[in-house]
């Protein structure tokens, strides 16, 4: 039943359904309703890291190495645990860059560089070119094997026979054929292939269950589970020394650790890892689900790999059958036919995903990183003013993948037949592992510049090429075998598989540590030679500050220069076609709000359109045609770092100065105050100083008046002469109280006063004072009520000067209380620590506002312009200010039954009181 | 970052990179078999399945 008609029909078939598959998903995709959009799709897109390689060759590493195939699974479980970290990152950055590729990516962080992304694209198409071989030299083997049942026999080496009878040749063909169906049917400027997808997620199941139903067939099928094989295969020796490897492996520990971190790379940097986890991401958030669904699936499909390893050794001891073939040999053998032809679909699953995600990862980025780039600075091929590029591109793109597949073929032929599976594979690995440094440094790392960016990338690459590549080529007798056994040009020290002298490590991990000291060495080493230009310092700042920057580019608010609306349109329309460019336009101005036609190209809407361009063609490319219709104005790398550096400074400098313009508001009240204060001061002096002239002239005036009628009328009456002399000795005496109270009142303010303190009996002291004014109460016929407990406890205190301040309430009692049926009462007593005393009289009180005003020098209640001045207007200070000295307080309340109640203070332990100025 | 996500896996990496590798994976590189399976193939699968459940606590985890 297995006869090559029928396995080339079943082939066909289930290529025709993935493309069923693809097509459905496409047009799902174009209606809106996108069947791809779940995260266990993604995860099992992912899932394309399992080849060939894992389905045939793991068994094959199993049985040389036993557990030597795992860390292919185990690094990448291990770098997934860092893509909440890392993975997240790119992905942002990727989204809001419209990065199209592997290249893409790496050159728009180094300034958008064409010379770095033509660079990535050449080391990534060689590196690959292994493993692609890989997956061709899968493939037709297996099909070499199945074709031949019953018979078991290892396809004879291909050396002779022309290429058109080489299965291979046609498999590359039959694949580029798919491929260009799948990938390049039309343009997406965001380079989503929906469809593909689909398939890969589709073959991704298919390739899982034939390699479990194998593996459940050969552990129980064959054999009696698990125990069993091991079992037997303990009883012979060879064996049972591969249940502890890790010694007896190649290098041991040390290659070990080496596939594990070589692996934890490739699956960052193999293109169609980049091309299924970056590019085809449709939501962020798949990841959550991504991070754990793929290792899961990596540990599922590796379950079964020892027991059909020690499966096959055990069923085919003589070492006849390539271990890579047992997933294959083993149902054969068995008989099982219709499990043979399900696992030869499964490796056609594997093979052919790796085969097409990763062409047209690589033709992208051959035709946006390398060929346009190319093409676009030939000035005679007119390309920036032809119409309709679209056609062009999707051309560049089929080239590129048929002529990768035929490179694929050759490499095929020149070296792929001498090694296994793995070993060539993991030549990719360090091929790709290149990658790591410029894109973990430059998405963590702002001082990578485009020159060590380059430098990095040509110095791994050389040493990848010289100790892995060319030993593969030399190998197989293409090159003189002598070159590895004494080093180029006979210089032992240049031996390629122990450069410098290195020997007893195992080809990849001395290829990896070299390599990775060269590129890591000049990457960095370079980029601290050189400050980064403006543009690498720009990109630089969007890729590792890409989560601070919120959600837009900002690549706009770098940019100034001019630009018409039609030539962008054009330039966009050449490129995606003129529906496509309409509908980019008319969404930028519905986002905006802006009026469709567009009057305006501000920088936004350039930046808008080289975004957009970047989807079709690449960010190198984008950028230089752009700039073909912009008048652009490059910014100085000053201008640049400016604008970034300071954007940061500017927060805190704007923080520094609110805060130093509030103390300088605080400062400006205060110096107001006081400005307002000595205004005061100095207005209050002027009155003082004119009050006390004003004052003193008015007695002056009538002493002087009455003196000069005495003098001029020596014959006035002796009664009227007593009056007058009664005037004049009145005014004599007012003048001198005057002048003493103004001197009083300098001298307690200057503190030159004297104070005569004793320990003084207050109630004596107001005894003395209402006895003192006796003779004016019964002159004014006021009545007088003293109230005060038997006795009080004594206060320290100017006997004389506490006199003045009773005399002085008590005047100012009389002259305000009712003149008819005046009333004053005293009293003292003891309160809160002192001695307080209240004089009330019953007159008008004072009014609320004069209240403090009565207590200043010369202002008293009332209008002093029409009204009498009852006093010299400085009793009431002087008396405030001998209370003050004493500790104590003097003030004023309005009684509620009318009139004012002049109260003071006298505490009994003194505080130092400051006299004041 | 604040997110405490990220502490967890990168604890989760450096977990798994100290159970696959010397001295720990020596341990188990010893004659012998569980349930009839040689111990360090065991020991491999079951720290690794142990790594994916954690990681998808971790990852699920709202």
């Amino acid at each position: 039943m297995l006869t090559g008609p029928v396995i080339v029909f079943t082939s066909f078939a289930y290529l025709g359904l993935l493309f069923a598959i693809a097509y459905y998903a496409d047009k799902r995709a174009d209606a809106g309703r996108s069947v791809i959009a779940s995260p266990y799709v993604y995860s099992l897109s992912l899932a394309v890291y399992a080849t060939a390689w894992t389905f045939y060759g793991s068994v094959g590493r199993a049985a040389s190495d036993g557990v030597g195939f795992l860390p292919i699974y185990i690094g990448p479980t291990l770098m997934i645990a860092l893509w909440w970290i890392v993975m997240r990152k790119v992905l942002r950055i990727s989204k809001q860059n419209r990065i199209t590729s592997l290249a893409d990516f790496i050159a728009s962080r180094y300034g958008k560089s064409a010379a770095i992304a033509g660079l990535v694209t050449v080391i990534a198409v060689i590196g690959i070119l292994p493993y692609i071989s890989l997956q061709l030299k899968a493939i037709s083997s297996s099909f070499s094997i199945l074709v031949q049942y019953p018979v078991i026999a290892m396809p004879e080496h291909m050396g002779a026979g022309s290429v058109f009878n080489d299965t291979a040749f046609w498999v590359a063909l039959i694949l580029a054929a798919f491929t260009i169906a799948f990938g390049t049917r039309h343009l997406d400027a965001a380079e989503h292939h929906q469809g593909m997808v689909a398939a890969i997620a589709f073959e991704s199941l298919v390739k899982l269950l034939a390699f479990l139903a194998v593996g459940l067939f050969v552990t129980f099928g064959i054999f009696n589970g698990f125990g069993d094989i091991f079992e037997r295969a303990s009883d012979v020796p060879k064996l049972a020394a591969m249940m502890t490897p890790l010694e007896s492996v190649a290098g041991g520990y040390a290659s070990w650790v080496w596939l594990t971190v070589l692996s934890m790379l490739a699956i960052m940097f193999l293109p169609r890892q980049f091309q299924v986890t970056v590019i085809e991401n449709l939501d962020e958030k798949h990841l959550s689900k991504a991070i754990w669904l793929f290792p899961l699936y990596m540990l599922a499909i590796n379950v079964f790999v020892l027991p059909i390893a020690f499966g096959g050794l055990l069923r085919f001891p003589g070492g006849g059958v390539d271990a890579d073939t047992f997933v294959l040999t083993l149902p054969m053998a068995e008989k099982q036919e219709l499990l043979a032809l399900l696992v030869f679909i499964g490796g056609l699953s594997a093979a052919t995903g790796m085969v097409i995600v990763e062409t047209i990862a690589l033709s992208t980025m051959v035709c946006n990183d390398l060929v346009m780039p190319v093409l676009l600075r030939l000035r005679r091929l007119r390309l920036n003013v032809q119409p309709d590029l679209t056609r062009l591109l999707l051309g560049i793109r089929r080239g590129a993948i048929v002529a990768i597949l035929l490179l694929g073929y050759l490499y095929f032929k020149l070296a792929g037949e001498a090694y296994a599976l793995v070993s060539i594979g993991l030549v990719s690995f360090a091929a790709v592992a290149q990658f790591a440094p410029v894109v973990l440094g430059g998405i963590f790392w702002k001082g990578g510049t485009r020159n060590g960016a380059l430098c990095g990338l040509i110095a791994g690459f050389a040493v990848w090429f010289y100790t892995l590549l060319l030993p593969a080529i030399a190998r197989s007798g293409w090159l003189p075998i002598g070159l590895l056994e004494h080093g180029l040009f006979g210089i032992e020290l240049l031996r390629p598989l122990a450069l410098f002298g290195l020997a007893g490590l195992d080809q990849i991990t001395h290829a990896m540590l070299w390599s990775m000291i060269a590129n890591v060495g000049a990457y960095v080493g370079v980029s601290l030679l050189a400050s980064p230009s403006a543009d690498e310092h720009r990109q630089a700042s969007l890729f590792v500050d890409v989560f601070r920057r919120g959600g837009e580019t900002g690549g706009a608010r770098f940019w100034r220069g001019t630009a018409s609306v039609p030539e962008l349109y054009n330039l966009l329309g050449r490129f995606l076609g003129a529906a496509a460019a309409e509908e980019a336009f008319r969404e930028y101005a519905a986002a905006r709000g802006l009026r469709w036609p567009l009057e305006r190209a501000d920088a936004e809407l350039v930046d808008y359109v080289e975004v957009q361009l970047a989807g079709a063609i690449g960010a190198a490319s984008a950028r230089v045609m752009v700039a073909s219709v912009v008048k652009e104005e490059a910014l100085s790398l000053e201008e640049v770092r400016a604008i970034l550096d300071e954007a940061s400074q500017v927060v805190e400098y704007s923080h520094r100065l609110q805060q130093k313009s509030r103390e300088l508001e605080t400062a400006t009240a205060e110096l107001r105050a006081a400005n307002q204060r000595l205004k005061e001061l100095d207005r209050m002096k002027d009155d003082f100083v004119s009050t006390v002239t004003h004052e003193l002239r008015t007695p002056l005036t009538s002493i002087r008046a009455f003196t000069q009628i005495l003098l001029e009328h020596p014959d006035v009456e002796p009664a009227q002469r007593t009056r007058f002399l009664g005037i004049i000795t009145k005014e004599t005496e007012r003048l001198t109280r005057l002048i003493n109270q103004v001197l009083d009142l300098s001298k307690i303010e200057s503190g030159r006063a004297e104070w005569h303190d004793t320990r003084l009996d207050l109630k004596e002291v107001v005894s003395d004072s209402l006895a003192g004014m006796g003779q004016v109460f019964e002159e004014r016929n006021i009545r007088v009520q003293f109230s005060a407990p038997q006795s009080v406890p004594p206060v320290s205190g100017d006997v004389d000067r506490l006199i003045q301040v009773l005399l002085n309430l008590l005047s100012n009692a009389v002259k305000f209380c009712d003149a008819r049926n005046g009333r004053i009462d005293v009293a003292l007593y003891e309160e809160n620590g002192g001695l307080r005393v209240d004089v009330r009289d019953n007159g008008a009180g004072v009014d609320e506002a004069d209240r403090e005003v009565i207590f200043d020098k010369f202002r008293q209640a009332g209008d002093t312009l029409t009204g009498k001045p009852q006093g010299t207007g400085l009793g009431l200070p002087i008396s405030r200010h001998i209370v003050e000295h004493h500790g104590g307080r003097l003030w004023v309340e309005t009684r509620a039954e009318g009139g004012a109640c002049f109260s003071f203070t006298l505490p009994f332990r003194r505080r130092r009181v400051a006299v004041a100025a | 970052m604040g997110d405490p996500k990220v502490a967890r896996f990168v604890a989760l990496c450096i977990l798994g990179m100290l159970l696959f590798n010397f001295p720990i994976l020596a341990l188990f590189n010893v004659p012998g078999r569980v349930f009839g399976v040689p111990v360090l193939y065991v020991y491999i699968f079951a720290a690794w399945a142990a790594l994916i459940a954690l990681m998808a606590l971790v990852a699920e985890k709202k």
